[in-house]
């Protein structure tokens, strides 16, 4: 539960966001971060809040790590602790 | 295996920078010229090291320990008899995956819903909140983990709960555990890693007043291998100049202050309590509870949760020679335990440790023992 989980902002409503990770469309709160957040930007959620806005030139060193995560087996708890915080089996998850 | 061989097995993204730092890592135990032992507090951290094989490159006297970072794990066998007693009692549960099947003194979650229990597993306490709206019966959420979830529960009961829902909170707070653990007699460790997500929120500056009362290093480190090594090599250089400092090696997510919203919004709702962790101690400021401003939504209140009658786990020898405790306090490892890979596995876990996936011995016994090829 230590490891944030990387995700582009679709839609905001008020204090609620639709975040998309690898396909699998989530609510995330904004309440917790710091910074104003705006649809495209990435967010690193934490059970369902996002704790922080990822600045643009970071973005694509995040998602490359957490791709090479979810590329391993399905019994890796690192990848199984992503999938578990986005509240995706593997089967749903589809092709960014 | 040789640190040569290891790098071939490895695959990191810059073999170059993971050569030159682990030479740096060397040339530093070098200069402090004796065995180091330090620790790291994060599970994640553990799953990195180990699915990177990154001890197979440290120096031999450098030992990596892994200490209270599952928070799963450290969450006390009382906490779950609290949580299995109001299952009984009728009362619908929701909680995060991996507390399922966390042993209690009595019976796990898992062992509650079997016997027709309701016990739900959410990935976010906002969809507990929904399973409150949606029907009228009681809810507890039993809350568990670091300062990062935390910050969620606090979040959401200041945003607004409906009545019929209250919190079991089981939160642990990691600042106070290290002074514990660094405390602890059976092993010296001289210098902390810190969780970078974890001090997304609290800030580095978190670690200051504990570098201060113990004289020991704090280096605040990424997940990625690279992350760790760099962390790594100035933990260790901190540890042989004898230099007491917290260092901060995840600029590109931590600041000195944290998220300071997260942190008005966590201590406004909770407040820092002693309490309990699975086999290390009683830590002084160790949980987090609901304040008395919110006592309404809080389950201990409402219900007078009662877990002394609570028949005991009828198979006491198999668990009593259970290591989790001395695991998560760094003083045994996985493989000290007569119950790993034997009686005590991923299909069959007998400790919390190999329950959940930030347990050591479940990531030990995943990548192989101690991790890495």
């Amino acid at each position: 539960m230590c490891l944030g989980v990387p995700g582009k902002v679709v839609a905001i409503d008020g204090m609620e966001a639709t975040v998309d990770f690898w396909g699998v469309r989530r609510r995330v709160r904004l309440d917790v971060v710091d910074e104003e957040v705006s649809v495209g930007d990435y967010v690193l959620n934490h059970v369902g809040y996002a704790i922080r806005r990822i600045p643009e030139q970071e973005v694509a060193a995040t998602l490359e790590l957490y791709e090479e995560l979810l590329r391993a087996a399905s019994s890796d708890p690192m990848a199984e602790d992503v999938l578990s915080e986005i509240g995706a089996g593997a089967k749903e998850r589809s092709e960014p | 295996m040789s640190a040569a061989a290891g790098f071939e097995r490895l695959e990191f993204r810059d073999p170059l920078r993971a050569r030159a730092l682990v030479s740096a890592l060397e040339r530093a135990v070098e200069r402090a010229g004796r065995p180091i032992a330090i620790m790291h507090v994060c599970g994640s951290h553990e799953q990195a090291v180990a699915r990177f094989g990154l001890r197979s490159v440290l120096p031999d006297a450098l030992d990596l320990i892994a200490g209270p970072g599952c928070p799963v794990c450290v969450t006390d066998a009382r906490e779950i008899d609290e949580c299995v007693a109001l299952a009984d009692r009728g009362v619908r549960i929701a909680t995060y995956g991996d507390m399922l099947r966390v042993p209690g003194s009595s019976r796990s979650l898992a062992d509650a819903k079997a016997a027709g229990a309701s016990v739900e597993v959410v990935y976010a306490i906002d969809q507990a909140i929904e399973l409150a709206r949606r029907d009228a019966g009681e809810l507890v959420f039993f809350a568990t983990g670091f300062e990062t979830t935390a910050v969620a529960t606090a979040a959401a009961l200041l945003s607004g709960v409906p009545p019929n829902f209250s919190v079991l909170a089981a939160h642990k707070y990691i600042p106070p555990v290290m002074e514990i653990v660094a405390e602890m007699p059976e092993r010296r460790v001289e210098g902390f890693l810190a969780a970078g997500h974890a001090a997304t929120i609290t800030g580095s500056g978190i670690f200051e007043p504990f570098v201060a009362r113990h004289r020991m290093p704090v280096v605040v480190a990424g997940f990625e291998p690279l992350d760790i090594l760099a962390a790594l090599v100035k933990l260790v250089t901190l540890v042989a100049e004898g230099r007491p400092e917290v260092a901060n090696m995840f600029p590109r997510c931590v600041t000195r202050e944290g998220n300071v919203r997260a942190q008005e919004l966590l201590f406004r709702a909770l407040r820092p309590v002693g309490g309990h962790y699975r086999g290390i101690a009683h830590v002084p400021n160790g949980n987090l509870r609901l304040r008395d401003e919110l006592a309404r939504f809080d389950a201990r209140r409402r219900f007078d949760v009662d877990a002394t009658r609570l028949p005991r786990d009828p198979r006491p020898a198999r668990a009593d020679r259970c290591r989790c405790g001395d695991i998560m306090a760094g003083t045994a490892r996985p493989t000290d335990c007569q119950l790993f890979g034997t009686a005590c596995s991923i299909g069959s876990p007998v400790g919390a440790c190999m329950v959940s996936t930030e347990g050591t011995c479940r990531i030990w016994m995943t990548y192989g023992v101690g991790g890495g090829p």
